[in-house]
């Protein structure tokens, strides 16, 4: 017989939020990217870390195989602008409707330009713990809320 | 500021200039010779840095420091479809074959200056390059003078720019050092750079520990090709971090010269002074920057320039305070440069050799630093079996460097979020950002003018003699015992690219992937 607690949804223990970590293009900063990955855990949720020098295709991939959630991408380079329409337009190509959210060194002014893209938060350097759980976990629910 | 006349150092045992130099390399250090001043800068195409080059020289400058760009920096081709799109000449130039290297250097007198490059998995090919142009210019190679920074070591546990697996690419190293003993002798083929090792996260200690286990690394690698150790060792130099605990790291500093000296003389007996001499260049904590209130990352950099001063540095550079935000603009990069200049002009610290040496506290830091720094050398001794090359060899496959970076920054990250820690502007005194600061952006317009120039070089190149040429570096990797440099600097001259050079490289050493390890 199945309880109330077993069941999905409300009242239901959820299965863990899964992130794929990863950092796009040649840049191999990547204290950011660990720290994180080590914050996300702590807060309970399953990260698949990919690491450096990921393409498009591996991301998509690795969320498509661990059919993950949320992805998070790590940028230093001032490369987001040309990164982001990349890996959106690629999982638009996949039919695959998971939020990103990039952490990094971002402008001020070039946030909008990310949002009105369709990336779902920036992390800036020295977000709390706290703050990188919650943008992953409202990432999703805006997301899911959309449908 | 009240004239009082005070001596060049104070205090007895073993003073400035005197084995083992914990209180500094020279008798009189800032008093006979200021540190040197040295900016590290570069962007876009090679023509835009050789007229900053130019400008840097006509102000009496003689010390040209290179950024190259990403995919430079990993031995991609601008054209490389997959990898540099987005990437060309952002953070640095791009140099894709000899082409550009003749451009970043045009109409200047390579005797007459000293270069630094700051380049490591492809530096035999940015070497061979700049090779090219002073044969090309009539300029001797005995004349050439300046730095490649070429420590593949620390790639693996730090900077994560490595292309080939380690030891293929220790074979690279050695070959570098054992060609420009021969040929090039006022050329330090290897900077060994904590910098990077700090900057990803590590405490102090690992940073002291690590770099100067790499350093010990490249002697018994360059002894084991058969150089004496007193023909190189003068030649190496070190690049430390300077941080913002003001005291831990001079601390640092002192125990670097003291190990340097009494492990060279000891363990690997050398004998000439110069080889006992830990010379380094210094850079602020980059990673110490917030983007919060970037202003304030002015008074941060003084701080840690004053360090690095107080430490006994040979070289310094300061970081701007935008640089949280992107590349410096040139009015931050100038401030960073003017509060230099307060250091040495306004402060006194630079008329008195080793200022705080014999206070309880400085010397009880250096004697801390130097005992950690001294048990990762012990262990690292251990890994390898009596060989601190094999040592970091292990420690790179296993994952020791990394992981012990990654628990260290993970620490500092938690203390900063508990409170534990305070970092003004981030988790404390936070009023006041007002967000407002003009950035630096490059244009797209770098990237097409690159892939022009690249295709225009293509074009008229001679196919034939670049595969030849190709070729004898591919059999060249395949035999050990044979020098890589000459036959890279005759795939240069004809014009090959860095990345078809890496390329086939690669097709013998293989590349290097790293575990992801969290």
């Amino acid at each position: 017989m199945m309880t109330e607690s077993q069941g999905e949804g409300v009242g239901g223990r959820e299965a863990p939020i899964r992130v794929v970590l990863a950092k796009l293009g040649l840049d191999g900063h990547d204290r950011g990217l660990k720290v994180v990955a080590r914050m996300l855990r702590d807060a309970g949720m399953e990260v698949i870390y990919l690491g450096l020098r990921q393409t498009t295709e591996s991301v998509i991939a690795a969320v498509e195989q661990e059919d993950a959630d949320v992805i998070g991408l790590s940028m230093h380079n001032a490369g987001h602008l040309a990164l982001a329409p990349r890996i959106l337009q690629a999982l638009a190509d996949s039919g695959l409707d998971v939020p990103v959210v990039i952490g990094g060194i971002v402008p001020e002014a070039d946030l909008y330009t990310l949002k009105e893209l369709g990336i779902s938060a920036v992390l800036h350097p020295g977000a709390s713990a706290v703050e990188v759980a919650e943008a992953v976990r409202s990432s999703l629910s805006a997301r899911r809320a959309g449908h | 500021m009240s004239g009082v006349p005070v001596d060049p150092v104070y205090g007895d045992g073993p003073m400035p200039g005197q084995y083992p130099y914990t209180r500094g390399i020279y008798p009189e250090m800032y008093r006979s010779r200021l540190w040197t001043m040295r900016m590290f800068a570069g962007f876009g195409t090679a023509v835009d840095t050789n007229g900053r080059f130019k400008d840097i020289l006509r102000h009496g400058g003689t010390g040209l420091s290179t950024a190259f760009d990403m995919p430079t920096l990993m031995g991609r081709d601008s054209d490389d479809a997959v990898w540099s799109a987005g990437e060309v000449g952002r953070a640095g130039v791009a140099v894709d074959t000899l082409a550009d290297m003749e451009d970043l250097f045009a109409d200047i007198d390579l005797g007459a200056v000293s270069t630094s490059m700051t380049i490591n998995g492809p530096a035999i090919v940015a070497l061979a390059q700049y090779i090219a142009v002073a044969d090309n210019t009539g300029v001797d190679r005995t004349r050439l003078s300046g730095t490649i920074q070429n420590d593949i070591l620390k790639e693996y546990q730090a900077q994560k720019e490595y292309i080939f697996p380690p030891r293929p690419s220790m074979r690279i190293v050695t070959d570098m050092m054992r060609f420009t003993t021969a040929e090039m002798p006022r050329w330090h083929p290897v900077s060994i750079s904590g910098y990077h090792i700090r900057e990803a996260g590590s405490t102090a200690a690992q940073e002291l520990g690590f770099t100067l286990a790499n350093g010990f690394a490249y002697v018994e690698a360059a002894q084991a090709a058969g150089l004496d150790v007193d023909d190189f060792a003068s030649r190496l130099s070190f690049f430390f971090n300077s941080h913002s605990d003001f005291f831990e790291e001079i601390g640092k500093f002192r125990a670097a010269r003291r190990i340097w000296a009494t492990w060279m003389k000891e363990r690997y007996g050398a004998t000439s002074e110069r080889s006992l001499m830990c010379r380094f260049h210094t850079q602020t904590a980059g990673v110490s920057l917030t983007a919060q209130q970037p202003e304030i990352n002015i008074a941060r950099v003084a701080i840690q320039a004053l360090a690095g001063v107080l430490g006994g540095t040979q070289s310094l550079h300061t970081d701007a305070f935008d640089e949280a935000l992107a590349l410096p603009t040139e009015k931050a990069a100038r401030i960073a440069l003017r509060s230099q200049q307060i250091v040495a002009h306004e402060t006194g610290v630079a008329s008195v050799a080793d200022p705080l040496g014999g206070s309880a506290y400085v010397e009880w830091m250096t004697d801390e630093m130097e005992r950690r720094a001294v048990e990762i050398l012990y262990h690292l001794l251990e890994l390898g079996d009596g060989s601190i090359l094999e040592g970091v060899y292990e420690g790179i496959d296993n994952g020791w460097f990394v992981g012990g970076i990654a628990d260290s920054a993970y620490r500092f990250e938690r203390e900063v979020n508990d409170g534990t820690r305070i970092i003004v502007g981030v988790n404390d005194f936070c009023d006041g950002d007002d967000g407002g600061s003009n950035l630096l952006r490059i244009e797209q317009d770098t990237e097409d003018l690159q892939l022009k120039r690249l295709a225009e070089v293509k074009q008229a190149r001679d196919d034939e003699a670049v595969r030849r040429a190709l070729d004898a570096v591919g059999q060249t990797a395949d035999d050990p015992n044979t020098n890589l440099m000459p036959p890279v600097i005759d795939a240069v001259n004809a014009y090959a690219t860095e990345g078809e050079i890496c390329d086939t490289l690669a097709g013998v050493f293989g590349r290097y992937v790293e575990q992801a390890i969290v």
